[in-house]
């Protein structure tokens, strides 16, 4: 149990989050003003929509499934949200709302998926474009931005006023519960082995739609979380918050060591990979680097971390082969 | 395994539903609250006779980057900042989205600039970062499309939003015959400059003189050319009898104008708006849009340099009513809410259009 819990943190996971460090240590000591508080919420909350929704993503691609609806479910509930406000509603119903709209714009996907069993890529292609489409039907080409002090400075605030932010608190509070259950229970088990095999997921007793169904569900929800922290973070509820968000998700979930396929991935790795990505922009952009070479950066990373994990197993395939081989002849 | 995933889901929904009924008696609502308030700003008097410091660090951050437009205007700004021996720097998204916006005015709080000027993609959503950056002493101008006004010291207009609309009604007006259907394509929905002169267009067209005109649709290009192209295709399809195109972007007007020249439509509808001579010099030739309107960009960059560069030195600090030179463009007031309008636009047609090289 506790070996097969370890052999899930592969020694990509140890190399990202090894990478990781070192990146932030250089930053740290070589990049002029990276290291102070400020620019650690400024990093902090940079990274934290996309590290939210990397949370069930993480999950969502391990069963081998994917959700590329997330960055207009965001735009969606800003839209919402800021819709909602205009009418009058108070914040502290607002926000639940939002998040409970987001779970049923999941469930939407997770519908199509599991009871229509339409594969995920060209379900959730299609729900980003009408999630998007359905957010400028309600807030249009206006823009909502009155939202109240109280809200959008816990959102920008650390904790007490101090250099923590309190984004960070929500972040690490949500990443310990993903982690828990993706690695310390039933359900995570579940994940993992309808990743790695469907048939035999079934077989073996595992509900594998009934899985899939929440795990769609709570991407919405934390998509629609992190659009109502996106939006009181820019004070400004608009349709197209958040546009072209799901690939930043998607590059940090595949350079967090989790494979495409399924049946493969660790959450600290995907977080390393969040945080790698967004130190990486935010050192370079302290350093006036633009914005193309940036994101050549992030296309080279991408390609490298899906690259070395294939290499490395096609080596120790032929390996293999050789011994074997050589075994034979003797 | 089944019962746990059910259970947990009542649980969910139960805890959701509990929110929502809990909180819906009272709370934060829209007007309980005025939103932030904003920081205490320059409360020095200003001093005209300062003179103007020299090694300003100033950095433009436009809407985008590589784009024709907003590299015209920055390079007004670099031609200022030399002639000041200042330091020029340009940074920016490639995306006109607001929230990019947001991490390069960070960056730059973080490098410690002496002077920001923004084009703002979103008057609000540059905000609060704005502030943050004038509590650490960074002056805020911005340029073109202004953020909120509480959030920068001055706001370099190209022109008056009232002198905008009334140029595009009349352009609009001359290429469709005195009258007839016309429609705008604009940038984005949320588009500040753009939106305030549709709504001028608007309360313009509403004029019995101008009651021939017709206006049908405003659709928005969101200042990317296939997408202002398809628009343009799409305007044409579903207006058969549209006299006029008038598009108040750059981008826009460039992708209309390319349509129209290769469609058979040319010749029958009109393009005209804000455009770059470079960019219009072939449809003006060749008859689609046979005049358009623009200010000098490279003048707003040139104009934002200066001012900037005042309100560092001290000479203002941008009240209504002080005064600042900005070298070749000669003297400027500040008007009401830190504005300062640069000029009327320029009209270009066939006659002067190779006079223009930008």
């Amino acid at each position: 149990m506790s070996s097969d819990r370890l052999r899930r943190i592969s020694w990509w996971d140890v190399a990202i989050i090894a990478i990781t460090l070192v990146v932030l240590l250089v930053a740290a000591g070589a990049v002029d003003n990276f290291g102070s508080s400020r620019n650690f919420g400024f990093l902090v909350l940079d990274l934290l929509p996309i590290a939210l929704i990397a949370l069930p993503m993480t999950f969502v691609v391990i069963t081998g499934e994917i959700d590329l609806s997330v960055a207009s479910t965001l735009g969606l509930t800003s839209a919402v949200l800021g819709s909602l406000w205009n009418q009058g509603l108070p914040m502290e119903t607002i926000v639940p709302l939002c998040v409970l709209l987001g779970a049923v714009l999941g469930a939407v996907n997770g519908l199509f998926v599991t009871v229509f069993k339409l594969p995920s890529l060209a379900v959730t292609i299609g729900t980003l474009a009408l999630f998007r489409g359905l957010a400028f039907v309600v807030l249009g080409d206006s823009a909502v931005a009155d939202f109240p002090a109280a809200f959008t400075s816990w959102v920008t605030g650390g904790v007490g006023g101090g250099p923590i932010p309190n984004a960070l608190v929500l972040l690490v509070v949500l990443a310990a519960v993903a982690g828990l259950v993706l690695h310390a229970t039933p359900v995570g088990r579940a994940v993992f082995a309808t990743g790695a095999n469907e048939q035999a997921a079934r077989f073996s007793g595992i509900r594998v739609d009934k899985l899939k169904f929440w795990l769609f569900v709570s991407s919405g929800a934390v998509a629609g979380l992190a659009g109502v922290l996106w939006t009181l973070r820019y004070s400004s509820a608009r349709a197209d918050n958040g546009v072209g968000l799901e690939l930043a998700v998607v590059a940090a979930v595949l350079l967090g060591g989790v494979s495409i396929f399924g049946g493969k991935g660790a959450l600290p790795g995907v977080l390393a990979g969040v945080v790698l990505l967004a130190t990486l922009q935010n050192a370079l952009r302290l350093e006036d680097v633009t914005n193309e070479s940036l994101n050549i950066v992030t296309g080279v990373l991408l390609i490298v971390s899906v690259l070395l994990p294939n290499l490395g197993r096609s080596l120790r395939a032929t390996l293999r082969r050789r011994r074997l081989r050589a075994a034979r002849h003797t | 395994m089944s019962r746990t995933l059910s259970s947990r889901a009542v649980v969910v929904a139960a805890a959701a539903t509990m929110a929502v009924v809990l909180t819906a008696c009272g709370g934060t609502t829209k007007g309980s609250d005025t939103g932030p308030a904003a920081p205490g700003g320059s409360a020095a008097a200003a001093d005209p006779d300062a003179p103007l410091q020299e090694g300003v660090k100033m950095a433009f951050l436009p809407k985008q980057l590589n784009n024709p437009y907003s590299d015209i205007e920055v390079g007004g700004g670099e031609a200022a900042l030399k002639e000041l021996k200042g330091e020029y720097k340009l940074v920016g998204p490639n995306d006109a989205s607001a929230s990019s916006q947001v991490s390069y005015i960070n960056t730059l709080i973080q490098q410690q600039q002496d002077v920001i000027a923004v084009a703002a993609n979103d008057p609000n959503a540059v905000c609060p970062s704005l502030n943050q950056a004038r509590a650490a002493g960074i002056k805020v101008v911005s340029f073109d499309s202004d953020s909120a006004k509480e959030c920068r010291d001055a706001f370099v207009n190209q022109a008056t939003t009232e002198g905008i609309g009334q140029a595009l009604v009349e352009l609009a007006k001359e290429a469709a015959g005195g009258s007839g259907e016309i429609a705008i394509l604009s940038a984005t929905p949320n588009a500040t400059n753009q939106n305030a002169w549709i709504e001028v267009v608007k309360s313009e067209l509403a004029k019995p003189e101008n009651s021939g005109l017709k206006l049908v649709k405003t659709a928005y290009g969101n200042d990317d050319d296939q997408k202002s192209f398809q628009e343009t295709q799409g305007l044409l399809q579903s207006f058969p009898n549209l006299k006029a195109i008038v598009s108040p972007t750059t981008v826009g007007i460039a992708a209309a104008a390319r349509y129209i020249s290769s469609s058979n439509y040319q010749g029958k509808v009109a393009v005209t708006g804000l455009g770059t001579p470079n960019a219009m010099r072939e449809y003006v030739k060749n008859g689609t849009a046979a005049k358009f309107a623009l200010w000098n960009p490279a003048d707003i960059g040139y104009l934002a340099a200066y001012a900037g560069v005042a309100l560092k030195s001290g000479q203002i600090t941008g009240q209504q009513g002080e005064k600042f030179t900005a070298g070749k463009l000669g003297e400027y007031t500040i008007g009401a809410d830190g504005e300062i309008v640069l000029g009327p636009p320029t009209v270009f047609d066939a006659s002067n259009i190779d006079q223009f090289d930008f």
